[in-house]
């Protein structure tokens, strides 16, 4: 028997119960369907999760604190004791986490450990507020782009790192607050920022807006509007003056770039050669890992249930066809009478097993896929609207594709059994008169 | 005289073991021509089914040997013996077992399908042999929906449509009418005599028996009486 002809009878064999074959289908859906949804649901968070990444920065750089004095004698947050004061803590924004701010000479430091290319020490600039056109004037915090790092966009470019021009993006948060019509219509407008300086003085500055910037989840700059090179260095100034160049120059954090090709243990030899000197290193994967592996974690847990799923459905499978053998007795006895070998008898009820598989896979990622979609959307407009850029449930076709073949291959594993007693089945039994 | 085209030897064969052995041939010899067309006839559980499984290379014998074409058929095993079978017999039973679900030409190609012979051949070769079964217009029909005759008919056609060389009937016509049943004879007789397939046909039936050229007689596992008919055809 060609094999054309054997899948061919196989198809149309798996058509003849109707309602046996669709009860079986309909097992195998669930569990294809759950499976689908599930690691849709890894695919999508995990996606949006690597988008992000490229928002916190390069995978090549670290950022680099320096715990102050009670963090370091006390590890972890979270201690009762009133903490001493320190002139120079800065607060991180997290409560309990605070790091002492460091200085040009820390820098040089860092500069110096075993394995660092290059620097950028992150200055703190606090503006009093952005204003447009005599609008409302609105708190703000500023954060700044270092290089490598992208943030998602809603209308107009990032500030040019390098162009002399005060370039400025904000959020979209602030886009009608402070008197835009849209995202677009906000770009190439110039707004004014105010900033106090030591002496209670306040400046303003105007820059150009020439980006709003998507609200991220693991953005760095978060609400903040985010200022190029040029606009740093001014607002800096103006926040500096009438303090001495020692006082000025204070940094939260440093980001610190080590070679791209660096290892895992590379990379912990750098922070173990970086605490040496009482600093500590953090990497994106380190800021974003948790996150990862506990949505790794559910996802496993989601996808463990789609496989008991599918495995009940598979002794629906074995089930089926056990029931189809039985029945059809007579049938392949006269086809072995026939001289159709018992491999081929296997082959044939294999197939019947394995096409039920790929029928209900193919039905439930199909089904699951629109469904995902519409979930997406849905939960994009309600539930995660605070989430932009976020697609619930993604797919990706090599997870849809290995999903229908991981079904597909359960099912024909589970065809097996029934097959080989199909295939072991004596003719002159099988054509016994009742 | 040509080289007989089955040839047995004191062929056994027991069923079960100890207590409950039970000896169902008991040393049968004899020899088939090619062409010839054969009644086994005998009482109920003489061993007459038995001994056509054996024949029909479906079934082996506890001892003795079956030789087809001379060659001894111990020597045939799996694809071969599959081939052999496929191209060699056709099979004709009181059951029919068609495929109910099934369109009759779908039924009847079933050994070609078998032998591994394409689509377009097979519709081609099914439908001559529908049509020699003045059954043509029933190609598209579920089989489950045909009479007791024209299930017969239809399995007449599945057994000739590979061209055998031989064609078993066990009972063919146990399940039909007389007057369907005499229609079925006149068909096979008619492929015996027009085309030399040799016709070894199993039956209650002696006067289905009286129109073969011989008449093999079975009781308890032996051959009892083996006569030619008076009148050859
Ligand atoms: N698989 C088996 N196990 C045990 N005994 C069997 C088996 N097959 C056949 N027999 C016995 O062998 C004897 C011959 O059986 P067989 O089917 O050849 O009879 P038969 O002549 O064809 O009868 P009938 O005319 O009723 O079809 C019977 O007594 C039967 O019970
Ligand atoms: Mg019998």
């Amino acid at each position: 028997m060609r094999t054309t002809a054997l899948i061919g009878s196989a198809v149309s064999n798996t058509f003849r119960s109707k309602t046996r074959t669709i009860l079986t289908i309909l097992a195998i859906f669930v569990g294809a369907f759950t499976l689908t949804l599930t690691s849709g649901l890894g695919t999508g968070i995990n996606a949006y999760l690597a988008d992000t990444v490229s928002g916190v920065g390069a995978s090549d750089a670290m950022t680099v604190t320096k715990p102050s004095e009670d963090a370091a004698t006390l590890p972890g947050a979270g201690s009762d004791e009133p903490a001493e004061y320190d002139a120079n803590a800065v607060d991180t924004g997290i409560p309990g986490q605070s790091v002492t701010a460091m200085t040009s000479d820390d820098i040089d430091t860092v500069e110096g450990v075993d394995g660092v290319l290059r620097v950028d020490a992150q200055r703190t600039i606090t503006p009093d507020y952005v204003q447009f056109d005599d609008g409302t004037p609105y708190t703000a915090t500023v954060g700044s782009l270092v290089p490598g790092q992208t943030t998602v966009l809603a209308a107009g470019a990032e500030p040019d790192a390098d162009a002399s021009e005060l370039q400025v993006a904000i959020p979209v948060a602030y886009v009608e607050p402070l008197g835009f019509s849209s995202d677009d219509d906000a770009v190439g407008q110039t707004v004014t920022l105010a900033i106090t300086d030591a002496e209670r003085t306040q400046h303003t500055v105007e820059a150009t807006v020439v980006g709003v910037t998507e609200e991220a989840l693991a953005s760095p700059t978060g609400q903040s509007i985010l200022t190029n090179e040029a606009l740093g260095d001014a607002l800096f100034d103006l926040q500096s003056t009438g303090l001495t160049a020692e006082q000025a120059d204070r940094y939260t954090s440093a980001t610190v770039w080590f070679d791209p090709a660096a290892t895992d243990d590379e990379i912990q030899v750098l922070k173990d050669n970086l605490a040496d000197e009482g600093f500590t290193g953090t990497t994106i994967a380190d800021q974003l890992g948790i996150v990862t592996t506990v949505i790794d974690g559910i996802v496993l847990v989601l996808n463990a249930f789609a496989i008991i799923a599918l495995l009940a459905a598979s002794f629906g499978i074995v089930n089926t066809l056990y029931m189809s053998v039985q029945e059809r007795t007579r049938e392949i006895g006269l086809m072995k009478a026939m001289g159709m070998g018992s491999g081929r008898v296997f082959t044939l009820f294999s197939l019947e097993a394995a096409f039920l598989g790929l029928l209900g896979s193919a039905i439930g990622v199909g089904i699951a896929m629109v469904a995902g979609s519409g979930i997406s959307a849905a939960a994009a407009d309600t539930l995660l609207a605070d989430l932009p850029g976020l697609t619930l449930i993604a797919f990706d076709p090599v997870s849809v594709a290995a999903i229908i073949l991981l079904v597909t291959g359960i099912a024909f594993l589970a065809g097996t059994f029934p097959a080989v007693r199909a295939a072991r089945a004596d003719p002159v039994e099988s054509l016994r008169y009742e | 005289m040509s080289t007989p085209i089955i040839s047995v030897r004191d062929v056994h064969k027991s069923y079960g073991r100890g207590q409950n052995r039970f000896d169902a041939l008991r040393g049968v010899s004899f020899d088939i021509s090619e062409g010839e067309s054969i009644a086994i006839v005998g009482k109920s559980g003489s061993g007459k089914s038995t001994l056509m499984h054996i024949l029909a290379l479906l079934d082996v014998p506890g001892s003795g040997t079956v030789a087809l074409e001379g060659n001894d058929t111990a020597q045939l095993r799996g694809s071969r013996l599959n081939r052999t079978r496929n191209k060699t017999f056709g099979f004709v039973f009181q059951q029919f077992f068609l495929t109910g679900s099934n369109t009759v030409l779908e039924n009847v190609v079933l050994p070609m399908k078998i032998a591994g012979i394409g689509g377009a051949e097979r519709r081609r070769r099914g439908m001559a042999a529908l049509e020699q079964l003045e059954l043509a217009d029933k190609a598209k029909n579920k089989a489950a929906n045909l009479s007791g005759g024209q299930k017969q008919r239809t399995v007449i056609a599945r057994a000739l449509v590979n061209n055998p060389r031989i064609i078993f009937a066990d009972e063919p016509t146990g399940n039909l009418d007389t007057a369907t049943g005499a229609v079925v004879e006149d068909i096979l007789f008619g492929l015996n005599r027009e085309h030399g397939i040799t016709l070894i046909v199993v039956t209650h039936d002696e006067d289905l028996a009286a129109r073969c050229d011989r008449r093999i007689l079975i009781r308890d596992g032996r051959i009892v009486e083996d006569s030619r008919a008076e009148v050859a055809a």
